[in-house]
């Protein structure tokens, strides 16, 4: 998106209840500044997210997505997270296979004790993603305004 | 050519047929060319002695067939499984998809099939007729001598890199039982990973953009066995239609693959029955590997009962970010 001229990218991040959105909210209680493009989407395991979730957000104009969970040892449903990381991992190198550039996605672990930690990774993701520029390969160009 | 004949299978499954051991055989018919060879039910021995055909271009995998062909048949069903066949038995046998109890088995061995687009190349277009005994003999309006072709020269992709030629599932073996092959099937997927990413998508989108969706690729896939299927339910957004951009051809093969991802066993059927001729296969490869490369070797039916790598985990599995860094 383009805002005053300057490229503002739209980031969905996908955030496990248990851990990584109370990360979130902690970032927010402590004051701790995180770029306003992300946009959190709360699921209640990062095993929830189904990989055409993320093609979806692509789709839908995302230019990049990041996938939050609880450290792998943690998870709330105690082994989610270690399917998603394998699944995460394939998907994502699949998608570089096809030539989409690696740095629009990123699996991070985040604690409900990480707040510092979240906002730092959103951060740096954001300004990852922006000095890349618009998502312009897994885009569907109906969806644009 | 084959080191079994047709008439052997057919003199097989007439015995089997009549002593009541099995009461249907899953087989090969001749389709509308000599080149399209379709699978079909035989009944009896009189149809088997009519249509059955073996030849260089049988290259159905019926593992999937038996899904419905022991349900709506009352016995046994007389299957034929080339050595690639097997191993999406097993697979299917490890999803419980059907009962093996209803199955007789007989494993042949294979040699490869013939591409008809490579058979084309060398014989030209108007193919009229097809003879297949030690080479291909074709025929076609533009020649007045039928066109001798080797089948070595003319092997599918899939065959010309097989992986093995060892039956891992049967009752009864015709022929000699072959060795699992040190095949250089990852290659083009290693040179593809060496592209630049620029490359690499001028490569993909040349490629996905002549799909058409009509779907084969999935029809035919041993490990797509759904009732259900993501692609059928208009509310997914990637429903059955022709796609209509860059994205949606994408979205479409991305989630295909990553359905039968740790499942597929690389028999090649969505590269061979692909209208269109997308190289399917490199995206199922490229999962083959990248998994063999970070959870271990694995072979989706292999034996039966193995678990998938994407529905295990271990304990210290690399993180995304490594996966793709390792390869650099």
């Amino acid at each position: 998106m383009q805002v005053n001229g300057e490229f503002k990218p739209l980031i969905v991040a996908f955030c496990c209840n248990w851990c990584s959105y109370a990360g979130a909210d902690l970032a927010g209680n402590n004051r701790l500044n995180y770029p306003a493009e992300v946009k959190i989407i709360r699921v209640p395991c990062s095993c929830r997210v189904n990989p055409t979730f993320i093609l979806r957000a692509f789709q839908r104009g995302a230019d990049g997505v990041i996938l939050c969970g609880c450290h792998p040892g943690d998870c709330h449903y105690t082994s989610g997270n270690y399917y998603t990381r394998r699944r995460m991992a394939m998907l994502f190198s699949m998608l570089d296979y096809l030539g989409i550039e690696r740095e629009r996605t990123r699996v991070e672990w985040v604690s409900a004790a990480e707040g510092a930690k979240f906002a730092a990774t959103m951060n740096d993701f954001v300004a990852q993603v922006t000095a890349l520029g618009e998502n312009k390969r897994l885009e569907d160009l109906r969806c644009k305004k | 050519m084959q080191k079994v004949t047709a008439s052997q299978l057919i003199d097989r499954a007439a015995a089997l047929l009549s002593d009541g051991s099995v009461s249907a055989v899953l087989g090969w018919k001749q389709g509308e060319f000599d080149y399209d060879i379709t699978p079909a039910v035989f009944a009896d021995e009189q149809a088997l002695r009519d249509a059955f055909v073996w030849n260089d271009f049988c290259g159905a995998n019926f593992s999937k067939y038996l899904l419905k062909a022991t349900k709506k048949v009352d016995g046994k069903v007389l299957v034929f499984l080339k050595p690639c066949d097997t191993y999406s038995f097993n697979q299917l046998l490890t999803e419980h998809r059907f009962d093996r109890d209803k199955v007789y088995a007989i494993g042949i061995p294979c040699e490869g099939m013939a591409d008809i687009d490579k058979v084309k190349a060398q014989s030209g277009d108007g193919i009229v007729s097809i003879a297949c005994g030690e080479t291909i003999q074709v025929t076609t309006l533009y020649n007045d001598a039928p066109v001798s072709v080797e089948l070595a020269d003319v092997l599918e992709e899939r065959c010309a890199n097989c992986k093995s030629k060892k039956h891992v599932a049967y009752d009864e073996l015709l022929g000699d039982e072959g060795d699992v092959l040190d095949s250089a099937r990852f290659d083009e997927v290693a040179q593809l990973e060496a592209m630049t990413p620029d490359e690499r998508f001028a490569f993909w989108q040349e490629h996905l953009s002549r799909c058409i969706r009509c779907n084969a690729c999935r029809d035919v896939c041993p490990a797509c066995t759904c009732e259900k299927c993501v692609f059928d339910n208009p509310a997914s957004g990637v429903e059955n239609k022709a796609p209509a951009n860059e994205f949606e051809e994408k979205m479409f093969h991305i989630i295909r693959a990553f359905h039968v991802a740790g499942r597929c066993t690389d028999c090649g059927e969505c590269s061979r029955v692909c209208p269109q001729n997308i190289p399917l296969h490199l995206l199922n490869r490229k999962f083959i590997k990248d998994m063999n490369d970070n959870y271990g070797e694995y072979q989706a039916g292999a034996e039966v009962g193995s678990r998938a790598p994407l529905v295990d985990f271990t304990l210290d599995d690399p993180e995304a970010a490594d996966v793709l860094d390792r390869r650099g």
